[in-house]
């Protein structure tokens, strides 16, 4: 129970992206399939950004400078403050998982894009029914 | 200029792309001249890069001076050097190849075709180039998303068949994504010659494990491994012919690019050959995948669909040379890289042609072909003759390393399935120049009559010439198949 407790983000990601598995799988209805696939990636990108976290107060660099300019009122001792690792969340998942919302967009737009070129022609949506019109 | 030409080889494609639509804008018949210009550049870019890689060993490319760990690095060795010349010279002729076909099959979409075309190349190129792992990720997505598209404005039933491809190409992407998090997570690296410097200490921890698991999958949803290939036929014989004559050789032959990157590079060899049982299952994958795509390519009665499942057993053939594991087969392996771009290249163009002429591509479509186009059928032949592995042509020598290095692992099963798919391909061949020649005129006089007054009708100039070209190369490798190994290729497999 500790085990599932203490990593409980890393288990919201699993099932979360098990839910989209099984939508892309499962559901018969396109746009289903679709909205599957997208909780599937946004799982992944819950997966990154939690990764980045650090326990022990570690917060962003950019208030962690304005505290600092506070206490010390010194710009030299405001840039040492914020090289130190250990206090700051690292920025670096977060940047890749920017790329990655923007394929994640990409992908739906295309994909539904797509959807829409396939309901104007058998104006349907379930895949069992547009095989059958295909034959 | 020399020391840039890596990274124009990615960028002038890419912001050329963008431009197309405003020449498309000024002149539509601009585009044409434009893509082929463009595609010249990259490729002579490609070129230069190649010829300093083999006089000067490997580039190191900077993306904004900002040294590595921390910055992108573009690295080519002679690995990359090789997949991007292959890349750049394939788009450069599919692009000359294009217009007829295009003309033809989306008159009122030619720009916008050309635009994704370009992002097309670009994301292929990216990927071949790139010393990074997310670099490689975001280009990864960025030829698929273009091929999606390109796939989707084909024939009757190109979207559904799209849109199988975007749902099982995704989670094969989403699955290399995750095993970029989870090599960052325990070494906080992307990349790739420092992944490779951390992990050695790590290979016991699960978490490297379970990424190593998840790039093979993912990648193996990308290559159209066996029982991951049920997108692969119905997406590329959808496809516009010219969409099919630059995906079909790249897209999987990338990804194959992409595994042994992953094996031998970020990963140390003796991990990915002794550590994983990995490389006994990659052999038995490979030896399923080549029987399955042999018996399943002999049900066909489309052309292209035929070619198809060829490429599902080809995949097969690089995937068990890797299997094999010893330096003999992996050379045949990349070796077969080479060739197989080369080849499926040229089956596509003849495919494409036989569809410019017939508005099919059905094998009956080649009935009475070898008079009417004599050229395009010779192009044809010699093609089919390397698929076979007739020693003149280069799919002889591939194929020859792959059975030596079998020989060598005393892996028989895959020399069986070698063999098995060589008489199987000579059969498919040969069903279609009997085809071709006619032989059963069994209509008798009245139809012989009609036959000697079919004249010559070769297909368009800017269609006949890729083709011939491509022919040309198949003979090319295989006659200077050894300058290639030991110039190149033989630098480019791993030590073991």
């Amino acid at each position: 129970m500790d085990f599932i407790i203490s990593k409980y983000n890393f288990w919201i990601y699993i099932v979360l992206m098990m839910i989209g598995f099984y939508a892309m799988i499962a559901k018969k209805n396109l746009v289903k399939k679709i909205i599957g696939m997208n909780i599937f990636q946004t799982a992944i990108i819950l997966f990154f950004v939690s990764t980045a976290f650090k326990k022990g107060g570690a917060t962003l660099p950019i208030l962690l400078d304005i505290h600092s300019t506070h206490g010390h009122g010194q710009g030299h001792a405001v840039a040492q403050q914020a090289i130190e690792v250990a206090n700051y969340i690292n920025p670096l998942p977060h940047v890749l998982m920017l790329t990655a919302i923007v394929v994640m967009v990409a992908t739906l737009g295309v994909a539904l894009a797509i959807v829409i070129m396939i309901y104007r022609k058998y104006h349907t949506l379930n895949e069992d029914e547009i095989i059958k019109a295909m034959k | 200029m020399m020391e840039q030409a890596p990274i124009l080889i990615v960028v002038v494609p890419l912001m050329c792309a963008l431009m197309t639509p405003l020449i498309g804008w000024i002149r539509k018949e601009l585009c044409y001249p434009w893509v082929i210009l463009t595609l010249a550049v990259s490729a002579g870019c490609a070129f230069i890069t190649l010829n300093t890689v083999i006089h000067n060993g490997v580039i190191h490319y900077y993306l904004g001076n900002w040294p590595p760990p921390w910055g992108i690095e573009y690295v080519i060795d002679h690995l990359n050097a090789m997949m991007v010349v292959l890349v750049s010279a394939t788009a450069f002729l599919v692009a000359v190849y294009s217009k007829k076909s295009i003309e033809q099959e989306l008159p009122d979409k030619v720009v916008y075709f050309y635009t994704v075309f370009l992002l097309q190349v670009t994301g292929f190129l990216g990927i071949v180039i790139t010393g990074d792992v997310f670099n490689l990720y975001v280009f990864l997505e960025i030829a698929s998303l273009a091929g999606y598209a390109l796939i989707a404005i084909g024939e009757e039933g190109a979207p559904l068949a799209s849109f199988r491809y975007i749902v099982l190409g995704t989670v094969g992407a989403c699955f290399y994504l995750l095993a970029v998090g989870y090599l960052y997570i325990v070494t906080g690296s992307l990349n790739m010659a420092d992944l490779a410097k951390i992990l050695p200490d790590l290979y016991a921890s699960k978490v490297v494990l379970v990424a190593f698991a998840f790039f093979m999958v993912g990648i193996a949803l990308k290559m159209a491994l066996f029982p991951l290939h049920v997108w692969l036929p119905d997406a590329y014989t959808k496809a516009p012919t010219t969409a099919s004559a630059l995906i079909a050789p790249l897209m999987t032959k990338v990804a194959i690019y992409v595994m042994l990157r992953i094996m031998f590079t970020v990963f140390q060899p003796y991990f990915s050959i002794e550590f994983m049982p990995i490389t006994k299952i990659l052999l038995w994958a490979g030896i399923i995948a080549i029987f399955g795509g042999a018996i399943m390519a002999l049900a066909q009665t489309d052309f292209k669909r035929m070619l198809c499942y060829i490429i599902v057993a080809e995949v097969g053939y690089m995937v068990g040379g890797v299997g094999v594991a010893n330096a003999v087969a992996i050379k045949g392996t990349v070796l077969h890289i080479l060739n197989d771009v080369v080849m499926t290249l040229g089956l596509f163009t003849v495919a494409g042609i036989i569809t410019y002429k017939m508005r099919h591509h059905n094998l009956d479509d080649f009935k009475g072909m070898f008079k009417k186009m004599p050229l395009t059928m010779a192009a044809f032949v010699t093609v089919a003759l390397s698929i076979i592995g007739v020693p003149p042509t280069c799919g002889f020598f591939s194929k020859w390393y792959l059975l030596q290095g079998a020989v060598l692992a005393g892996q028989w099963m895959f020399v069986v399935a070698l063999l098995f798919s060589s008489l199987i391909n000579i059969v498919l061949f040969f069903r279609i120049f009997e085809i071709g020649y006619e032989f059963h005129t069994t209509h008798g006089t009245h139809d012989h009559g009609h036959e000697e007054m079919m004249a010559v009708e070769e297909a368009p100039l800017s269609m006949l010439m890729p083709t011939l070209i491509v022919a040309a190369i198949i003979i090319m490798i295989g006659l200077y198949n050894q300058p290639i190994i030991s110039n190149l290729i033989q630098y480019a497999v791993p030590k073991i």
